[in-house]
Parts: C-alpha cells; structure tokens; sequence
C-alpha cells in the first residue's frame, strides 16, 4: 500500500497520459475513419482504392509493430515527433481502418430504399449520406464503435512499450521499485477495466438514447453487420 | 447502377451524366495528383536521409537474412498455433458455462470473459513475467507469452461461440426436442456442430487477433518475428528496414487469414440464401 501511497501524483500522471492517449487516439480516429469510409463510397475511383489500401494496411499490421516503425523508425527519416505524440499516431492509424469499416458496413445496413428515396427527392451524395444514412447508420455503429474504443483502450498499454509513462509503464517501473506485482497488476487492470466498462455504459446508454421506441422491431429488417468490422487488437 | 444492387453504398449517387462524368474524372486526376504527391513526399523524406540506398533494402533476399527472419517467422506461427489450439476449445467451454443453466457456472464464466476483454494483453503477460516468479513459480519464455494469449483469446473466442449458439435457429431446438433428444444430446449432436460451423470465419480472424498479439514477444523476448526483428535491428543498424519488412510479413500473412475468413463467410452466406 505505501508504494500507491508515496507515488500517487506519478500514478496520477499515468492514468492521466493513458487516458490523454486513449481519448485522442480514439476522437482523431473516429474523424479519419469516417473520412476514409466516406472516400470508401464516394464515386472517385483513386480516393476509393486509396482507402481500400489504407484500411488493409492497417487493419492487418500489429499495433504494436505500427508503434514501434513510427517512434524508432520516424527519426530515421528525419521526423522527430514526442514519444507521446507517437503513440497517439499510432492508436490514431490503426484505430481508424477498423472505424473506416464500421463506418461502411453501417452505411450497408442501411434499407437500400431510403437512400434511393433520398436520391429521388433530389439530395445529391453528401446530401444523402449527411440527412439519410449517416444518422441512421449511426445506430448500428455505436456497439462497434464502443468495441473500437475498447480497442483504443487497450492498445494504448502498448506505449509502454516506447517509453510512454502511461498507466502500464508507470506500475511496472513502481513493481520493479517496490516488488509488489499483484498490486501493481491491480492497479493497473482497475484503471483498464474502468476505462472499458466505463466506454461500455456510456455506449449503451448513447444506443438507448439514440433508438427510437419500440426497437426491437426495427432492428429485424437490417442486415447483420460485417464479420470483419468488430476484430480488433 | 444495377437493379440488383442491394447495399446502400451503390445508389449514394446516379450513374453519371457527361458533367458528372467530366467532375468525376476532375476529380479522380486531382485525388490521384494529391496521392501521388504524399507517396512522393514519404520517399523523398526517405531518400534525403538516406533510407532508400539499394544496398540497405536487398540485403533481405539474401539467404541468410532470410533464414534470420524466417525463424521468427517459424516462432511466431508455432505461438499462435499452439494458442489457438488451447485457447479455442477454452472459450467454447466459457461460452457453454456462460449460457449454463446453472448460476454456479454462468456468473464465474461471465466474471472471466468481461475482465480479460477488458484488460490489456500486455498487462496479463507483465503479471506472469513479473509477479509469478514472486510466489516461486517460474516458467519458460514461451509460456509466459502463451499462457497469456490463452487467457485473453479463450475470453474473446467465447464470445463468438455464444454469438455463434445463439445464432442456431430455434427450430433446431424444437425439432431435437421433438426427436426426443435431451439438452446435452440435442447440444453435441445437433446445435454446437451448426454454431462451430457459422463461426469458423470468425475464428480465422481470431487467429489474426493471436498473430498480432504474438508481437508482445518483442516485450518478452520469445523468439518471434517481431522480437527477431529487434536483434536483426541491433546487429544490421538497418533501424527502418528490418521493421518495414517485418511489418510486411504481418500484413501480408493477416491479409491473406482475413481473405480466407471473407470468402468462407461469403459462401455460407450464399448457401444460406439459396438453401
């Protein structure tokens, strides 16, 4: 208990990167991704393929191989950026191929007659995907969304790994000060799961917010989302 | 657009008439113009710092880079196979306990799932690394990236096998009640070989989610592709290369898991229309 006791404002500091990596990783992907997925159906064929490649990048890499090219191998290049700032590129890149794919696969299950009848009064693409889809789409996104942010959550233990002082990295130098791991490990794995279930809630109770009543019903016509879009590490 | 199309991506916009065609190819040149431009940049910032030199790029055809890397390479496979092997029957048990009938089972199962899903990997393995060895236990570096990779992967893969048992029709259960088959009888022999069925594609990538998490032998030092990477790193000083190349193998391997996985879904989705 005294090594929580004598190192509170540097666990403080931990838990406020981990949470300062998490929240900007996951808003700045969530405004990529949903880029990509709109270059993703828009009719420009080198914007679609461009994303396509993107999203297959960076879907497909390990987070932690991302991480470790961007803040060992960008000053090898001549960029120089904080190893925190790395860090947050890197949840950013990765998290956003799989918004980019929630995104598009929302879009999907979106009745294919509302967006022809949105196209028949006249609304044009952006139109169409700003008033109709989007906001409907949006309903079926925010469970995968939450499971990104899970994602995000979780994936940023792995700047620990460049020497981000995050929640990870703080405990386990305190372990290896204090020899108390079972601690340490609690520590630690509350601040995650607090992050995670608190993310969870928050998402539930958004889906509720957001649904119309009587939702059970509505739910039964829409096509069921991509296997693909919910992996994550 | 064709009258078959059925996903709301393709009728976001009309086929286009000549000005829409002529904005489009605009523009396509202009988006093309800005990729090419951001590539080229990437290279030049490479190329200025002197990345692109030939030299240090072919040294990974030659033979013994190679063999170098495809150990970590052969590591990496035998983690994640000897994972998955434990790990998938694993969460199909949590998955049974989970929907049990029996508080006893169910709430334990429950507890299991949501705290490793919650919690990252890197957590669990520093647990093993560092807080076994304190109670006297120590175990060989593959299991403590292993052990891990069970533990996370058994909670997540239970998830998709309880989403894969609840996806079995409900006739299913009526018609192996009706042929007089018990809970157990009509689970083993009826339900659990349909659910194992609709979830193999979710399994294959659940197999790419253990590859990338194999990269935490980096941390513990296993010999796996990532980790072989490192030492490549410290004897070549080809910093950006070796982890570019690494990279690629994983991408190339997740890829081609994560093409299989879609086209095994595409087709039970096509046999499930037609049947």
């Amino acid at each position: 208990m005294e090594a929580i006791a004598e190192n509170t404002p540097l666990l403080l500091q931990g838990i406020a990167y981990t949470v300062a990596l998490t929240l900007l990783g996951y808003v700045l992907a969530l405004v990529v991704g949903t880029a990509l997925a709109v270059c993703r159906v828009s009719p420009i064929p080198p914007l679609r393929w461009a994303a396509t490649v993107y999203v297959e990048i960076f879907r497909n890499i390990p987070l932690l191989s991302l991480l470790i090219l961007i803040s060992f191998g960008l000053p090898d290049v001549g960029l120089r950026l904080p190893y925190f700032w790395c860090g947050v590129l890197g949840l950013t890149l990765s998290s956003a191929a799989f918004v980019c794919e929630n995104v598009r696969s929302g879009i999907n299950t979106v009745p294919v007659g509302h967006a022809e009848a949105a196209r028949s009064i006249g609304l044009g693409f952006f139109g169409t995907l700003r008033y109709v889809v989007l906001p409907q789409a949006f309903r079926t996104m925010i469970q995968p969304l939450v499971n990104v942010f899970i994602g995000t959550v979780i994936g940023s233990a792995l700047c620990s790994a460049i020497a981000v002082s995050e929640i990870t990295w703080v405990t386990q130098t305190l372990n290896i000060q204090y020899a108390q791991a079972v601690l340490m490990f609690l520590v630690a794995g509350a601040v995650y799961l607090g992050m995670s279930l608190g993310g969870a809630a928050l998402g539930g109770a958004l889906e509720r917010a957001v649904s119309p009543g009587g939702d059970s019903e509505r739910g039964r016509d829409r096509k069921a989302l991509d296997v693909t879009a919910g992996a994550q590490a | 657009m064709t009258t078959t199309s059925n996903s709301a991506t393709q009728v976001l916009f009309d086929a286009p008439g000549p000005k829409g065609r002529r904005r489009i190819l605009l523009l396509s040149l202009l988006s093309t113009v800005v990729i090419l431009g951001l590539i080229a940049g990437g290279l030049w910032q490479f190329a200025e710092n002197d990345q692109l030199d030939p030299n240090k790029w072919v040294v990974y055809l030659r033979v013994d880079y190679l063999a170098f890397l495809g150990r970590g390479l052969l590591g990496t496979l035998q983690v994640t196979a000897v994972a998955a092997v434990v790990a998938f029957p694993f969460g199909l048990l949590l998955a049974l306990a989970r929907l049990s009938r029996f508080r006893l089972l169910r709430a334990p199962a429950a507890t299991w799932i949501e705290f490793f899903r919650g919690i990252p990997m890197l957590l669990v393995v520093y647990a093993f690394l560092l807080a076994l060895p304190a109670f006297g236990v120590t175990l060989p570096r593959f299991w403590m990236l292993v052990i891990p990779m069970i533990l996370v992967s058994a909670a997540t893969t239970a998830e998709v096998f309880r989403a894969g048992i609840k996806a079995v029709d409900r006739g299913q259960h009526e018609a192996a009640a009706a042929i007089g088959l018990g809970r157990r009888d009509a689970l083993v022999h009826v339900i659990l070989p349909q659910a194992v069925r609709l979830v193999l594609p979710s399994l294959i990538l659940a197999l790419v989610t253990l590859l990338k998490d194999s990269t935490l032998g980096y941390v513990v030092s296993v010999n796996e592709l990532q980790f072989q990477g490192k030492t490549m790193v410290s004897i070549t000083r080809y910093l950006v290369q070796t982890y570019v190349v690494v990279s690629v193998i994983y991408i190339v391997l997740n890829f081609l898991l994560t093409r299989i996985a879609l086209a095994l879904d595409a087709r039970m989705k096509a046999r499930a229309t037609a049947g």
